[in-house]
């Protein structure tokens, strides 16, 4: 046996701006063993729930991630709406469709130019960016904010888009269909993006179930799970099948992505065709009381919020699970038997978000 | 030939101008829907202070004895709670940002005293 060195890895370094902490204990080249450590940006935001209003918790739990912001102000939401009782006019549910599946490609995008950036192909990594400018463009058009955006509220949505603003929206995405088209193809055919990536960091079926990995993460190791199958939202007048991949390795995991970008579009499409006109938020007296789990699809995977409500404005307890948070094992598990070059790689693929793990 | 796929980006990004501005010398574009400032009409405002306790940041300061009204700008997170709640409708959310500064920015404001009126 050789000798063992452990490389501290993080809370900076330079694949991503986020503070995780590995301990990697490495056997020549190899990683045997990884030792997580978080906590570095903790900032008690689920404590903040006994000061604030249960209306306006909405504008902290958006501010818990600053890339899938809307999803959580929405779970949030609809945890409490379930609570009460209340139900949202459709026209809202298709809204918030509409924002959660934009900010899904955001999201995605932003991801791809990470990876792109970890291994090493910088200007394949611009050009996710500016992409992924065009749908900030959309969001401060349509909301007013470029990544928090404020209009997810208790009972609906404080915004509406007209007709024009949503055949633009579409427009939009045409043609963004078309320049994502060529740099996915960059992604799945070039020699050198595949030579990082095929075979690497590998999570079988099994191993994804025993370590419960979530979201794209489960999906591209062959399991077909996605929330937005439970129909929240208007998902359950949507039509769409979960995206899966079986080889659960890092380029199964790109595939999983840059596939749920279309399928993202495509929902879009849906979404600004089947919008019935109408209210967009639905009025509504008293309190909460009572408790409520909700799990919703974000763009890392599956987020649970659970509520406990005491029939006071201020409510007794908000718990968030992000889905970074489960992923963790998965990682610590990739991350056994490789090389400390691929280590950057793998954290990435697991779409780390520490910022909301720590909340 | 798959290699020489980015060639193209690359020849084409030569001689393209910059895709970034230099913003603050140069006007950034805003929508119309664009959460940038706060802005108060202060002959309208009560000083009731409702925007005050709803702020979720903390960053309206009211004083009803002195009539002043004054906003914290770096502390303000443009999530334009304070424009929902008001009474008088007073406040409104104008779509350019701030100047950037380093420091903290405290505006204040306070109500006109009508001429024929003492100054209590
Ligand atoms: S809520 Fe409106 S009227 Fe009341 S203090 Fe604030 S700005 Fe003035
Ligand atoms: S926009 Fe929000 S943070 Fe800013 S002053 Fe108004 S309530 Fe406070």
């Amino acid at each position: 046996m050789s000798k063992r060195t452990i490389v501290p890895f993080g809370p900076q370094h330079p694949v991503l701006p986020e503070p995780i902490h590995l301990d990697l204990v490495l056997e020549d080249e190899k990683v045997v063993e990884a030792i997580p450590s978080i906590g570095f940006v903790h900032r008690g935001l689920e404590k903040l729930v006994e000061k604030k209003e249960f209306t306006e918790y909405v504008y902290v739990a958006e501010r818990i991630c600053g890339i899938c912001s809307f999803m959580h102000g929405m779970g949030y939401c609809q945890a409490v709406e379930n609570i009460m009782g209340i139900k949202i006019p459709e026209r809202a549910e298709y809204l918030r469709t509409l924002w959660a599946e934009l900010s899904r490609i955001h999201s995605h995008l932003l991801w791809l130019g990470l990876l792109a950036d970890a291994f090493g192909f910088e200007s394949l990594f611009m050009h996710c960016w500016k992409l992924r400018e065009q749908i900030l463009d959309v969001f401060e058009s349509t909301t007013g904010g470029r990544v928090i955006f404020s209009v997810c509220k208790i009972g609906g949505v404080r915004k509406d888009i007209d007709q024009d603003t949503l055949k633009g929206i579409v427009a939009v995405i045409d043609k963004m269909q078309k320049e994502l088209k060529e740099l996915t193809d960059v992604f799945i055919e070039d020699y050198s993006v595949k030579h990082r990536l095929v075979g690497v960091g590998v999570l079988t079926k099994q191993e994804a179930h025993e370590v419960g990995a979530v979201g794209p993460m489960m999906r591209a190791s062959g399991i077909n799970q996605d929330m937005r199958k439970l129909g929240y939202a208007a998902y359950k007048y949507l039509d769409f099948e979960p995206v899966v991949e079986n080889d659960g390795d890092c380029y199964a995991r790109t595939l999983v992505r840059i596939r749920e970008i279309y399928q993202s579009m495509d929902l879009i499409r849906q979404c600004a065709a089947k919008m019935p006109e109408g209210e967009i938020e639905e009025k509504f007296k008293g309190m909460p009381s009572g408790e409520r789990f909700e799990r919703l699809e974000q763009p890392r995977g599956e987020v649970i919020y659970y509520v406990k409500a005491n029939g006071t404005k201020f409510l007794d307890r908000v718990r968030v699970r992000t889905p970074t948070f489960t992923n963790v094992p998965a990682l610590l598990k990739i991350l056994q038997g490789c090389d400390l070059a691929d280590v950057p790689m793998m954290v990435l693929t697991i779409d780390p978000c520490i910022s909301c793990t720590e909340r | 030939m798959s290699v020489l796929r980015f060639s193209g980006y690359i020849i084409k990004n030569l001689f393209q101008k910059p895709a970034t501005s230099m913003y603050p010398l140069k006007k950034q574009k805003c929508f119309d829907r664009t959460r940038g400032h706060i802005s108060i009409d202060i002959d309208a405002c009560v000083f009731c202070g409702m925007c005050s306790r709803k702020c979720p940041s903390g960053a309206i300061g009211v004083d009803r004895q002195v009539k002043q009204w004054d906003i914290e700008r770096l502390k303000c997170i443009q999530c334009s709670c304070c424009v929902e709640v008001c009474p008088k409708k007073c406040l409104s959310m104008k779509n350019a940002y701030t100047a950037p500064s380093v420091g903290s920015v405290k505006d204040v404001f306070h109500a006109r005293v009508p001429d024929n009126q003492p100054n209590s």
